[in-house]
């Protein structure tokens, strides 16, 4: 039962952080909640499908297929919260001004939305299929009894859940003047940090090369699998024993996502 | 001429500059064998087969790879290039009993 609500509790932690960060740099866009719970239902099925089919996956592109699909779903949440953190660094403070009266706002906050929604979707999606594995394991093993799988499933999903809504509540804590620039922040480590972690997926596939591998160690410092590591890993991509090559896809989203936001602030400025 | 045959004949292998393979078996929840010895400094191709019925997940923090095996299936990582020194993993479904490391040499 502990031992299943640890593992659970470190899936769902996963996404649970992405959503409180993301929810929280929404939180005036309209309808948010609703777009929030859309793509929750769309990952938790999505993560079931994907369980399901995890032999299919797993041999499709002569066997490296689950690290082809962990990248893509990756790459593609990266492409979101770029697309979201360049958008945000020139209507978010409108949107906050207007909160009330988003008449005109509308139609961006719509992409905006669906932005939010897939982003939920493919977090809830990656972490959700693999709990739906391991849960699966267990019953068809029967090396834990029924009653204890759900209890561990159940405490290791409140926990998860529980430190990312401290997250999002906090972050609704931060003074207005300061509100955009931790979110975009947030969102802009998360984005540098899903973009390592495909990386990684990628040297594992033997796509790319992996270039000095480990480029430092720090796991006696801080161990990925500690509580701390683990929140690290999730906040800002944290890599106890990163590769070369996932520290350059990291700097290079990070330095994209920050020209495009500039890029976009000079050009709104000139309108 | 000769030369250019055995140019010709020679660039498949170069394509495929074959790893060498190792194989782990994963049975009753317990890789065999628990203790793989593979060359260090170059880039290993391991297969890691499940012969048992249920999902494991091949993870290695030291190794920093993590990939799900179905039951009754077979998925191959690469590593490497490894410094020597032990490297442990573990399968993350069943960690009591499923522990081995990878001694690179």
């Amino acid at each position: 039962m502990f031992g299943t609500a640890v593992i659970v509790f470190r899936e769902v932690l996963e996404a649970a952080i992405i959503i409180g960060i993301v929810s929280a740099a929404t939180r005036d866009v309209p309808r948010r909640n609703y777009w929030l719970f859309a793509g929750l239902m769309i990952g938790l099925l999505g993560s079931a499908i994907v369980a399901a089919s995890t032999d299919v996956i797993a041999e499709f592109a002569s066997g490296i297929g689950q690290e082809l699909f962990n990248a893509i779903v990756l790459g593609l949440a990266v492409v979101m919260l770029a697309w979201h953190s360049i958008w945000m660094s020139t209507h978010g403070a409108e949107l906050a001004a207007h909160a009330r009266n988003v008449g005109a706002n509308i139609r961006e906050g719509r992409s905006e939305s669906s932005i939010l929604m897939i982003v939920v979707g493919l977090a809830v999606l990656r972490e959700g299929s693999e709990t739906v594995l391991f849960l699966y394991g267990i019953a068809a093993s029967g090396s834990d009894t029924l009653s204890n799988m759900l209890i561990g499933g159940f405490i290791g999903t409140f926990m998860g859940v529980a430190v990312g809504y401290t997250i999002y509540a906090g972050l609704l804590r931060v003074p207005m003047r300061w509100f955009f620039a931790t979110t975009a922040t947030l969102v802009l480590l998360l984005a540098a940090g899903m973009a390592s972690t495909a990386a990684r997926f990628l040297i594992q596939a033997d796509l790319l090369p992996s270039m000095a591998s480990p480029l430092w160690d720090t796991s006696q410092l801080i161990p990925e699998n500690g509580l701390f590591g683990m929140l690290l890993h999730s906040l800002i991509g944290y890599d106890a024993r990163p590769s070369g090559m996932q520290v350059m896809f990291y700097v290079a989203v990070l330095l994209l996502i920050l020209t495009g936001m500039k890029w976009a602030k000079s050009a709104h400025k000139k309108i | 001429m000769k030369f250019l045959y055995a140019i010709l004949l020679l660039t498949p292998l170069v394509g495929f500059a074959a790893e060498a393979e190792f194989t782990l078996v994963i049975k009753d929840h317990k890789f065999e064998p628990a203790e793989l010895v593979v060359p260090a400094g170059e880039k290993v191709k391991l297969l890691v087969v499940n012969k048992d019925a249920s999902p494991e997940e091949f993870e290695s923090y030291t190794l920093n790879r993590e990939k799900v095996v179905a039951g009754n299936s077979t998925i191959k990582i690469y590593i490497g290039p490894l410094k020597p020194g032990r490297y442990p993993f573990i399968g993350e479904f069943n960690q009591a009993t499923a522990q081995g490391v990878i001694v690179a040499k």
